[in-house]
């Protein structure tokens, strides 16, 4: 049996302040609502204090609350006028492919300036990676974010940020080919 | 035979297909298909490496995100911690 896990709320942002901070930032790209989701963290974890079981870590407790406030935020931003259509991204892959299918010569994928993966330059990679896929509109990085880094279950995403299984695909899809286009572009 | 067709001298399904392999189910047809596809299509195949290469990133972006220098302003910090000790000591 694990040892019971004790909490102190003194000293969460001591410990845990720049971890959650760093989490949010690599699922949402707004620096401001990322330190509100950070303090809304702590205070709503204040309030639950009793719920804290010590089954887990301190950490991993705080996270998870905070994982639930990145999913709302998810769900707001891509519900509503900010959100674009999912016709209008099936629409939009005609920038990449001609009506038959085939890669508009423009678009083909090339071969990337360093196609390893290479530790040495993981930091750059990521900052590039953090930056295209900033670029995504909200529901697209919703998606791939809660399928790649949280590895949700598909069925999960679609019932949260309610979309068909059949547009979820589309999108991730429609997803990849924008993101791989972006880093060709920037990894030069 | 037509859907093989389609599918065999297709970017934008063979690209899709690539996608839900990746992370989810293809079937075995769909597999042989893209096979086919790559077969005769050294874009796709290159597409299929690179579509590989940037999920594997992405996780690792998960993984290793705390070395990352972000970190809150001091001034922040400490005004959130002084909003959770007066929330304690008002409880």
């Amino acid at each position: 049996m694990l040892p019971h896990q004790t909490i102190n709320p003194h000293q969460w942002v001591k410990n845990h302040a720049d971890y959650l901070y760093s989490y949010t930032l690599s699922r949402i790209s707004d620096e401001e609502q990322a330190r509100d989701l950070v303090q809304e963290t702590f205070l709503a974890a204040l309030e639950r204090l009793d719920k804290f079981e010590g089954k887990s870590t301190e950490r991993t407790w705080l996270t998870a609350i905070l994982k639930n406030k990145i999913v709302d935020v998810y769900r707001k931003n891509s519900s509503g006028l900010k959100a674009p259509s999912v016709n209008k991204e099936v629409h939009d892959m005609q920038e990449f492919f001609w009506e038959d299918g085939h890669w508009r010569e423009e678009h083909q994928p090339r071969e990337f300036s360093i196609e390893h993966h290479d530790p040495f330059h993981a930091k750059e990679f990521n900052k590039v990676l953090q930056k295209c896929m900033q670029k995504l509109p909200p529901l697209w990085l919703a998606i791939f974010t809660m399928k790649h880094m949280d590895d949700a279950p598909t069925s999960a995403i679609c019932s949260e940020l309610k979309v068909s299984d059949s547009n979820f695909w589309v999108i991730i899809h429609r997803t990849k080919v924008n993101l791989r286009a972006c880093l060709q572009k920037n990894w030069i | 035979m037509g859907k093989l067709k389609n599918i065999v001298y297709n970017c934008r399904e063979a690209t899709y297909l690539i996608e839900k392999k990746l992370i989810g189910k293809i079937t075995l047809r769909e597999k042989i298909q893209l096979q086919i596809h790559f077969y005769g299509c050294s874009v796709c195949k290159l597409f299929n490496r690179q579509s590989n290469m940037i999920n594997s990133m992405v996780k690792q972006l998960l993984v290793n995100h705390e070395p990352v220098d972000i970190k809150l302003d001091d001034d922040f910090k400490n005004t959130m911690q002084h909003r959770i000790d007066d929330t304690l000591n008002k409880s």
